[in-house]
């Protein structure tokens, strides 16, 4: 125990000089101890810096450094009119084709979902080809609209499934009868389709969901789901520029389309302080995350349910549109004019007979 | 050299003009290098509550609206605001975006980030002590990004050098609220800040601008002093949990002429609904005579 008896015993007398030395290393201890339990706060604070690009979970930040690039490398990105944006892991949104583009690439090629109007075709195909060299082997369709279909034979004819075949286009049954229906050639035609609630496959190192949203934008409408890379793609279900385009003459519904965006919000997961986490691509507008769907998801559910309340007590059509039922949103998603009007959304859930309200509904105070 | 050639040479100045000359050159140089010559704004700071106290600290009353610019839109969503919203799991953890945040109790921390090489400011960052959020200014002439990316809760954010005045313009924020009372704030906002620094107070004055729920911008300022005592900006933890058996799919509203709570405010204070919930003009001194009459009418 040669060691402890060499310390000095506790009742020994220091002199000034030892004594004030001790002091000073006490003192320089406790600092040193409130400098470790500082330390971590600190390290955690800078580590989350935007500039480091490493983002802990737990803290909320401005733009992303992407995101704050975004705006520098805009030349770069786009490619005959059509910008490209990196979203998340392996996809990317291409941005001027009339509907949002979605692109998937890795190993095992590129996956399209929707491929835009007809007049962008090139420049969508010529934006694909600068994400990727490889086979182009699948496009989803998430509906039947011409904007989000025209480019179908260009990128099918461009691409390639493994036994030498154009590449697949793939939508729900659904899809393929209202294309038929208007005539379209059958290059254009998604001729790989489902009947049931939803489709998944492995490509490109994650699982892809196809899920079919029935009675919601029309009577075809799927949402396309990359589990890997975390984003959905959610066609017209889901825009960031208009009313729900509801289309009760194909198959349509108010409520059919709120539950579509509630199955969409089941599938998202933000990260901290609801930003980011899970992102959606709309079908038109910008990339989104959960809390914009919920404002969406709650924006649907409060029109109808007050357009419902005013059917019941009886009113016409000219009535209801004369309250004014959307006033709170009619500056943000609101057009008086173009293919889908406020009083066109209005009208169609004015006629739509829909379901019982699934909304928590104040009744009025008696 | 002959004498002719020696005339082509310029005669030098005196050398107290030169020194002016040269002095006036620099003079010019420092003030047109913005970044390196203004006022420090880095440093901790904590909010000074003395203005909007009941606003900023212990939060609204139901049914306030008074000093804002709302619209019509504004008005209707209000009508429909049900506050049980924030038990829903979705909202639970919904902080106060970058429009808002400055409103409610806060410390902050500022730093200058500068490129190693030049020491010029590429940005400065904020650490919101509030919900513990992170945001840059960007300082290095940078352009917004485009309209097609995602919205964040701080948005994105440039500055600019105004004499000392730091002026900051943000964009892509998140949707949110000016106040929990339930006036709106659109993704759409946009905001202006300005940095003042006297000693070691700052004062903070933000313009919003609003086009989907405010009918003109919106002027608020507010004050903080600087911490001599640094690092004391709180740390915030949220995790959504269930707290009552409800449909996950709940949405908390009113029907219009529902709300119970939206005349609390007007209530409590013995005010006029039409003046709580007026928008812009309450907010001029001519209203005053307008709210007089309304007084002796009730």
């Amino acid at each position: 125990m040669t060691p402890r008896a060499a310390q000095p015993p506790s009742d020994r007398h220091d002199s000034p000089c030892a004594c004030g030395l001790r002091a000073l290393a006490a003192f320089g201890a406790v600092l040193g101890l409130a400098a470790c339990i500082a330390a971590p706060s600190v390290v955690f604070a800078q580590s989350g810096s935007p500039f480091d690009g490493a983002s802990p979970e737990r803290v909320s930040f401005s733009a992303s450094d992407k995101d704050a690039r975004a705006g520098m490398d805009r030349a770069e990105r786009t490619v005959d009119g059509i910008e490209i944006y990196h979203v998340q892991g392996n996809v990317y949104l291409l941005v001027g084709a009339g509907a949002n583009v979605a692109v998937q690439v890795g190993a095992d090629g590129v996956l399209v979902v929707d491929t835009g109007n007809a007049a962008k075709r090139a420049g969508v195909l010529a934006a694909i080809r600068k994400l990727s060299s490889g086979p182009i082997r699948w496009i989803v369709n998430t509906s039947a609209d011409a904007d989000h279909t025209g480019g179908n034979e260009t990128i099918s004819q461009a691409g390639m499934t493994v036994n030498g075949n154009p590449a697949a286009i793939i939508a729900h049954e659904n899809v393929l009868t209202r294309m038929t229906a208007a005539n379209r050639p059958i290059t254009e035609l998604p001729l790989n389709t489902f009947f049931e609630a939803g489709r998944d496959f492995y490509f490109n190192g994650e699982a892809v969901f196809l899920y079919h949203v029935p009675a919601a934008h029309t009577d075809g409408d799927v949402i396309v789901y990359f589990r890997g890379s975390d984003v959905l793609v959610s066609g017209d279900l889901f825009t960031t520029t208009q009313y729900p385009v509801i289309r009760l003459d194909q198959g349509g519904g108010v409520d059919g389309f709120v539950e579509g965006l509630n199955q969409m919000l089941d599938i998202a997961v933000p990260r901290y302080l609801q930003e980011g986490g899970t992102y959606v691509i709309p079908g038109h507008g910008r990339v989104c995350d959960e809390a914009d769907l919920i404002d969406y998801r709650d924006m649907v559910v409060i029109v109808r349910d007050r357009i419902r309340t005013l059917v019941a007590q009886g009113m016409t059509l000219q009535q209801v549109l004369a309250t004014k039922p959307a006033l709170d949103y009619d500056p943000r998603y609101g057009n008086d004019r173009g293919p889908w009007t406020s009083a066109m959304f209005i009208e169609a859930i004015y006629r739509d007979p829909g379901k019982a309200t699934s909304g928590k509904q104040r009744l009025p105070a008696k | 050299m002959g004498q002719e050639a020696r005339r082509d040479v310029p005669i030098a100045p005196p050398i107290v003009v030169r020194a002016l000359v040269v002095g006036g050159s620099l003079l010019l140089a420092l003030a047109a290098s913005p970044a390196r010559a203004q006022i420090d704004v880095s440093g901790e700071w904590t909010g000074k509550y003395h203005e909007d106290f009941d606003d900023r600290v212990p939060g609204d009353v139901q049914g306030d609206f008074t000093g804002v610019p709302l619209n019509d839109a504004a008005r209707r969503f209000a009508e429909a605001w049900d506050v049980t919203r924030v038990n829903l799991l979705e909202h639970q953890c919904q902080p106060y975006n970058v429009a808002h945040i400055f409103r409610g109790p806060m410390q902050f921390r500022i730093w200058a980030e500068k490129d190693p090489a030049t020491q010029s400011i590429i940005a400065y960052r904020e650490y919101l002590g509030t919900y513990q959020q992170f945001r840059t200014i960007w300082m290095d002439g940078r352009p917004h990004p485009p309209d097609y990316v995602p919205h964040t809760n701080m948005g994105f954010s440039t500055g600019e050098w105004h004499g000392d005045i730091l002026t900051v313009s943000t964009t892509h924020i998140k949707k949110e609220f000016y106040r929990r009372s339930g006036i709106p704030s659109s993704d759409m906002t946009t905001l202006v800040e300005h940095y003042i620094r006297h000693g070691n107070l700052l004062s903070h004055v933000m313009i919003i601008t609003d086009p989907v729920y405010l009918s003109e911008p919106w002027v608020v300022s507010e004050e903080f002093v600087l911490m001599e005592r640094g690092n004391q900006n709180w740390l915030y933890n949220c995790e959504y949990v269930m707290e009552v058996p409800m449909d996950k799919n709940t949405v908390a509203y009113y029907l219009p002429g529902a709300n119970p709570f939206i005349q609390d405010y007007a209530k409590k204070f013995g005010l006029p609904f039409e003046a709580v919930i007026g928008g812009a003009p309450t907010l001029y001194p001519e209203y005053r005579s307008k709210l007089e009459q309304l007084m002796n009418r009730k």
